[in-house]
């Protein structure tokens, strides 16, 4: 996802804005203490923000025992959000990390969601730290402005004689000091400071050094709490058979066998999906195996994975919507010295999160609680609301941790199936996937098909670049006001705005939605799919040129020293040029998105059979300030192993409009016997964050890509890797 | 029918088919939610739990299969000395993301470690390559393991 790139760029107008009010509010706290009420950006709501007034979204309270509680709408998944962002707070309050304290966004959702964007709650795109690094840290300053002032005020000394630490106000010359629990309440009563002085990155405390991360004890010894986990009195535990083809209803069910299974106690029939309500999961599994469901399967019957490949292809060969021009790319082609073109196709993707999705719902006559994990809990609110066919105010939404997101739990379809069921049911119900429904109905990374064409003068380096694809928007989908003119920031990033100095450009994109196939977010999203195939055909333009692969992105980045500076690094760092035994290849791929500069280079074995080893990978990255170290080398390990699963297994086909794929003997994930070594080199730089939960997704596939081609000549335009390719001929 | 099971030193009494898979038991029945469930059919190792000591996938164990043996779950495991270094190991290394394949995790590598307190890298994989996480913490988890095992070593075999 991709919607907000003016986050940041709004976050930093805050700094002295006039409206800077606007997006800050002070108050005295219920129970005494401080509360102070901000609003972090979301994808660009700052403006419907402006024109609708003050809408806070985020609460800091200071309790009179001094314990500061942050209120924040975004949701820990496990990118190490409930970390990263209490270090913004506690960094400029000058209390110890471990004196802040996270919540929950409380169940008034409304004012979490921004209702003229459809809801536009999400944690997704990278983007919690890059839209609350300003805005929270200038909440942190204020808070410990306006302490300071009720210290010197009861003191009757000037503010500038105090100074604040580890939770208290101190007045040096006369040794007196308050805690912050004593000095809240009359802070309450001061007026917020018009400006306020953030520190210098030379005198963080917090910020870039290591931390330990908040939500891990609870992860070690089984207490945390996922919403498959909630038993809320009396719940009873449903399973589900959605239609095997998409678009497909409930044609007969026979349910007596099921009935009589010990512990079932209802079956739930839906248009298009079959339930079965009871006491354990046990008993509603082998209930769900007991019913005869007769589908019928609707429009889609007949749908195989060539069908959707073969009309991208047709598709293609017409002209798109323009993405990016630059130059004059036909006549630069027509005068180029050499000629190189290439199709490229990445397949479906499901996400596969290891807590398989589940929701619980209660209804009542006048209202609905709903427990789930979810990135878009105003959407989450507003799907139950609609499905029940209740105002938005009387359902309440209990958010829980996320047994992994990766943009599965931007959709809230899961939601919706468990209020429809719950509407059969007395009390309240969870609704718990099998594994195979949860692969099988996913909504999927998109299939994209790709045309390229480059023309390379007389020293091999380019100077025409044509790239068309087609595939589906999934914005258009998900939020339609962001899909403008045929083109949304998602679909194209990684694709347009290249670092590379390419005088004649042109992208253009051809929307082409799959026949009845959903289509999602998933890890790095567009970039997932543009940073493989421009990394890769870059890599053929260099191997067409005869030159070494590093060596021609650096002469085209002259203008992109950061990206350079990584590049170098990344180079250095893996040895690059240094000699590999036979069938072993290094590769590389550079990348600007979510912010963030990163270069890769994998290194790779390919067996005399075709099998494929990432033996080790070293990643180099300039995100800007770093504010958790050790988060940004986890989510680069993390992203890269999630990279090479999708590389070397992932796909998702469909055979008479059943997606084939059901559990993870046949969608695999790698595992630990198949992890590489992985080094990660963090370039320091006072620069704004950039997004650090996705990138490292998008990067490594290239990188493995081109490795394999060094390592054997072969070049593989077509994911996931195809190893009958890569036998060596006997 | 009933069953009387042993689970972390306790016994507990259940009524539920006798091919109900254990896992069940434990999260819907008793309200042991911390062993979890993945896939149902023992790919993933997000539901392991010991039985007598050795890691065992309860989402494919029947109730009526487990007789008196002792089960174990991460409930309790801190309490075992190899399972509390491990917990200590996994939150210094600062392992878990979303967390959630994390019990199972950690049932495998204590189960390990009990039987061999000095793995090599090829033990560790063979006895965790049945745990699959999506977050991909594989690197982590190595280092936690072989830390965890130095420090019992130091201290001497439990």
């Amino acid at each position: 996802m991709n919607l907000d790139r003016t986050a940041s760029e709004a976050a930093d107008s805050n700094r002295s804005s006039p409206s800077r009010r606007r997006v800050l509010q002070a108050a005295a706290a219920a129970g005494g203490g401080l509360m102070l009420s901000l609003r972090l950006p979301f994808a660009r709501d700052v403006a419907v923000a402006d024109a609708d007034g003050f809408v806070p979204n985020a609460f800091i309270r200071i309790g009179t025992d001094g314990q500061v509680v942050l209120t924040m709408p975004y949701v820990e998944m496990g990118q190490g959000t409930y970390t990263s962002i209490p270090m913004l707070i506690a960094e400029e309050l000058e209390v110890d990390l471990s004196q802040v304290r996270l919540e929950h966004a409380p169940p008034d959702e409304k004012r979490y969601g921004n209702p003229l964007l459809g809801g536009l709650q999400a944690t997704g795109n990278s983007n919690a730290v890059r839209a609350s690094w300003q805005p929270l840290r200038q909440a942190g300053a204020a808070a410990r402005t306006m302490l300071i002032a009720a210290a010197a005020q009861r003191w009757n000394v000037s503010p500038a004689s105090c100074r604040a630490q580890t939770g208290e106000v101190r007045h040096a010359p006369t040794g007196r000091r308050a805690t912050y629990g004593e000095l809240a309440a009359d802070a309450a009563r001061l007026p917020i400071p018009d400006r306020v002085a953030l520190k210098r990155p030379d005198d963080f405390k917090l910020i870039g050094k290591p931390a330990k991360r908040l939500d891990t004890p609870a992860k070690v010894n089984g207490t945390a709490v996922y919403s498959i986990d909630v038993r809320p009195p009396g719940v009873k535990i449903a399973t589900l058979a959605q239609s095997p083809v998409f678009g497909g209803r409930v044609k007969n069910v026979d349910d007596s066998a099921a009935r009589a299974v010990n512990g079932v106690r209802q079956i739930v029939r839906l248009d298009d999906a079959v339930a079965v309500i009871a006491d354990h999961m046990g008993a509603a599994k082998k209930g769900l195996a007991a019913l005869v469901i007769e589908w019928d399967d609707g429009p889609h019957a007949k749908l195989n994975t060539k069908d959707v490949v073969d009309e991208l292809e047709r598709a293609t060969l017409n002209p798109g919507v323009v993405a990016e021009t630059i130059g004059d790319v036909g006549g630069a082609m027509a005068k180029a010295v050499t000629k190189v073109e290439a199709t490229y196709q990445v397949p479906f993707l499901a996400h596969a999160t290891m807590e398989p999705m589940n929701c619980t719902a209660h209804l009542r006559k006048d209202g609905c609680e709903i427990w789930v994990g979810t990135q878009v809990c105003a959407r989450a609110q507003a799907a139950a609301a609609k499905t029940a066919g209740l105002p938005l105010d009387n359902v309440i939404v209990h958010n829980h941790l996320i047994g992994g997101g990766f943009g599965r739990r931007l959709d809230v379809d899961g939601v919706v199936r468990a209020v429809q069921i719950a509407q059969h049911v007395e009390g309240p119900v969870k609704v718990v996937w099998t594994r195979e429904e949860d692969i099988q109905h996913d909504l999927y990374r998109p299939y994209w098909f790709d045309r390229f064409s480059a023309g390379l003068d007389a020293g091999g380096m380019p100077v025409a670049w044509s790239h068309r694809f087609g595939g589906s928007s999934v914005i258009a989908r998900w939020a339609p006001p962001f899909f403008q003119n045929g083109l949304d920031s998602d679909t194209t990033e990684g694709a347009i705005d290249l670092l590379y100095a390419l005088p004649n450009k042109q992208v253009d994109y051809v929307r082409v939605e799959p026949p009845g196939i959903p289509t999602a977010f998933w890890r790095s999203v567009g970039p997932s799919h543009n940073v493989f195939v421009v990394e890769s055909f870059m890599d053929e333009l260099a191997a067409a040129a005869k030159q070494d692969p590093v060596a021609y992105r650096l002469a085209l980045l002259d203008k992109a020293p950061r990206a350079k500076a990584v590049l170098a690094l990344v180079a250095e760092k893996a040895g690059w040029g240094q000699k590999l035994p036979e069938r072993v290849g290094r590769g590389v791929s550079l990348q600007f998105v979510f912010a963030t500069y990163m270069a890769q280079v994998a290194e790779v074995e390919v067996s005399k059979d075709g099998a494929v080893r990432v033996r080790r990978v070293v990643c180099a990255v300039d995100c800007g300030t770093v504010v958790n170290p050790d988060t940004v080398q986890a989510q680069i390990q993390s992203a890269i192993i999630f990279g090479i699963t999708a590389a070397l297994h992932g796909q998702i086909t469909l055979k008479d409009g059943r997606v084939e794929q059901s559990n993870f003997d046949n969608y695999e994930m790698l595992r630990i016997d198949e992890a590489p070594a992985i080094e990660v080199h963090i370039v320091q730089s006072s620069e704004p964050p950039g997004g650090m939960g996705e990138c490292g997704t998008s990067a490594i596939v290239p990188a493995v890509a081109n490795a394999i081609f060094a390592a054997t000549g072969k070049r593989l335009r077509k994911m996931p890797i195809d190893t009958t390719v890569l036998k060596q001929p006997t | 029918m009933a069953f009387s099971i042993k689970i972390n030193g306790n016994t507990h009494s259940v009524d539920v088919d006798g091919d109900t898979p254990l896992l069940w038991v434990l999260r819907d029945v008793l309200g042991m939610t911390g062993t979890k469930f993945g896939c149902g059919v023992a790919l993933c190792g997000a539901c392991t739990v010991h039985v007598d000591g050795v890691a065992a996938r309860s989402c494919i164990t029947p109730v009526d299969s487990v007789g008196t043996s002792q089960i174990t779950t991460i409930e309790a495991i801190g309490a075992t000395p190899v399972g509390g270094r491990i917990q200590k190991a996994w939150l210094e290394r600062d392992v878990p993301q979303c967390g959630y394949c994390q019990s199972g995790q950690i049932m495998s590598a204590a189960a390990l470690l009990a039987s061999n307190p000095h793995p090599t890298d090829s033990d560790i994989d063979n006895a965790m390559s049945g745990n699959i996480c999506r977050c991909g913490t594989y690197l982590r988890i190595r280092e936690a393991i072989k830390e965890a095992a130095q420090s019992l070593g130091q201290g001497g075999r439990p």
